[in-house]
């Protein structure tokens, strides 16, 4: 799991070496798994781009559509949800933002505090994965659980009067951009340890031989150096916060609803597959110029 | 020349890392604490400590039955995964072929989409084909969302190792064959089971996708969250803290291997 994670940062840094053989053997190797993404991937996101454009049959059976092109499907969407939309984009920012603050000087505490202790290091490393372990949903459940109102936590803060007697915990938006942050946390952490855990040192003592304080060091240094783990571990964070719903679903209500929770109850409940289809387009279309954008203005562009 | 350290980073990033441990670790601890609530149906509240949950785990209507399906769903998962995965990162790392940019692309769009969309689409594409979404819906859909981070994984494996190794072994007069399967594949297998062991836990943990794709079968997170309205039985938390008290000893044992692994090399 580490490796995966901090490797998907790891070959960033790295030249590869010049590709070499065959191009048949190549293409032996490359078609089964090209072939399975183009069935699997490709072509149900091309049938849900046309399913965006069908038009429901007002009369027919539940869920019955036909093909048409119902472009007033992507306004009527956009229209409909724009606060949950606003919403996914704003609470997936946020805890992106925590996820980076809180897991930014965890990874530098294990990559480069206990970069001579490989036994704490070790153990501490497995506390961060510790996380994936457990069924996401069971720990979401857990911090609903935690949080609720007759929990002992919120006992206990009421009591020390850290929080306001009629104040609840759960069900607000806290509760769910605490949710995402947690949820997520892990995958922010671990690209950026793996990137830290290659500074070389020499170069931070070099910045102080230079007479540069420590943040300055820092910001000039260290920062810049592993910006391609800061890139790879807030797309890790931003793309699957965007999209959730699990959060929103226990930690929130109503008022909390991201798009996620839209598309899912559009599909299943409201059986509408059309606007379904047409919020996945607009979401993933979104997401791809957002994430577009920002790789190419950190400048990480191989990271592609 | 050696400074004193910052002081105020040497107090502080410590402290401000015991808590974001807190933070991560508390639903874990909560987790397996309430697994051994004598809590009947709705395991809410603390009742008194119990061993029952533990010693009969399947005691709950449908949570083993959940277990078993997601266990056989995260093996198939697995090796399609792995390996369409190890084949396209080895094509990539060690080929010339045209078209290289698109598969790259074609490889980072699944990982770039949020799970959402992923469901919605292949869901979308069942329906069109009127098949019925159930097992074998799940598994194709876990395939596809792994073999991307089966790739990444992989490759970086194949781009550290010394290309040089294989032309030795060609030197010394074994054919591509041989070279392969008996210099670079025992090299490439710790990525690999690296990224085998990622695509398990990816699969198994799965919800969002799996949920648009699982018909009437029940997963283990599926059965889960399901339940979360009219109440989590206590076994759910036996076997959520068994998995980590499984995959915890499956990486410390690995961690061990590769101490040792790192000794001998030393002692030679």
């Amino acid at each position: 799991m580490t490796a995966a994670l901090t490797s998907a940062t790891a070959e960033a840094g790295a030249p590869p070496p010049p590709p070499r053989g065959s191009s048949r053997i190549a293409w032996l190797l490359l078609t089964p798994g090209l072939a399975y993404l183009v069935l699997f991937f490709v072509a149900p996101v091309a049938v849900l781009l046309l399913t965006s454009l069908y038009e429901r049959v007002p009369d027919g059976p539940v869920g019955a559509t036909r093909p048409a092109l119902r472009w007033e499907n992507y306004t009527d969407a956009l229209v409909t949800y724009a606060p949950q939309f606003g919403r996914s984009f704003l609470y997936a920012f946020i805890a992106t933002v925590l996820a980076l603050a809180i897991g930014y000087p965890l990874a530098y505490v294990i990559a480069v505090r206990c970069r001579n202790r490989p036994l704490l290091q070790g153990l501490l490393l497995v506390l961060v994965i510790a996380p994936f372990f457990t069924s996401f949903i069971l720990r979401t459940i857990a911090w609903k659980q935690i949080l609720a109102d007759e929990s002992l936590v919120v006992a206990v803060l009421k009591t020390i009067s850290l929080l306001p007697d009629d104040a609840r915990l759960t069900a607000t938006p806290t509760a769910v951009v605490a949710g995402l942050t947690y949820n997520f946390l892990p995958f922010m952490t671990l690209p950026i340890y793996a990137n830290l855990e290659r500074l070389d040192l020499r170069l931070i003592e070099a910045g102080e031989d230079l007479y540069a304080n420590p943040a300055e060091t820092f910001r000039r240094v260290t920062l810049p150096l592993s910006m391609p783990g800061i890139v790879a571990g807030s797309l890790l964070t931003f793309i699957p916060a965007a999209g959730d719903y699990v959060n929103s679903a226990l930690l929130g209500t109503a008022s909390t609803a991201m798009i996620g929770n839209v598309i899912d109850s559009r599909f299943f409940r409201v059986v509408d597959y059309p606007t379904a289809a047409a919020l996945s387009v607009l979401l993933m279309a979104a997401i791809l110029l957002l994430v577009a954008a920002y790789v190419r203005r950190s400048g990480t562009d191989d990271l592609l | 020349m050696s400074r004193p350290q910052f002081s105020l980073g040497k107090y502080l990033l410590p402290v401000y890392a015991v808590v974001a441990f807190i933070y991560l670790l508390t639903p874990i601890a909560y987790t397996f604490a309430f697994s051994f609530n004598n809590a009947g149906r709705s395991n809410l509240t603390w009742q008194r400590f119990t061993w029952d949950n533990w010693r009969n785990p399947c005691g709950a209507p449908a949570v083993c039955e959940s277990v078993v399906n997601s266990v056989a769903i995260a093996l198939f998962a697995t090796l399609g995964s792995t390996v369409l995965g190890t084949m396209i990162a080895l094509a990539l790392v060690r080929y010339r072929f045209r078209f290289r940019s698109a598969t790259n692309l074609l490889l980072f769009l699944p990982m770039a989409t949020p799970e959402v969309v992923l469901g919605a689409a292949l869901l979308a594409q069942f329906l069109n084909l009127r098949v019925n979404p159930g097992f074998t819906t799940i598994v194709i859909a876990h395939i596809m969302f792994c073999i991307s981070f089966v790739v990444v994984t992989v490759k970086a494996r194949v781009a550290t190792l010394d290309p040089h190794l294989g032309e030795a072994a060609s030197d010394l007069y074994a054919s591509p064959r041989v070279a392969f399967w008996r210099v670079t594949f025992p090299l490439l297998l710790p990525g690999i089971a690296a990224a085998a062991m990622l695509a398990f836990s990816l699969s198994f943990d799965d919800f969002i996708i799996t949920n648009f794709n699982s018909g009437n079968t029940d997963t283990f997170p599926k059965f889960v969250y399901v339940s979360a309205t009219r109440g989590i039985p206590a076994q759910a938390n036996v076997i959520g803290s068994a998995m980590f008290l499984i995959a915890l000893l499956v990486v410390l044992i690995g961690q061990v291997l590769a101490a040792r692994r790192r000794a001998a090399a030393e002692a030679r």
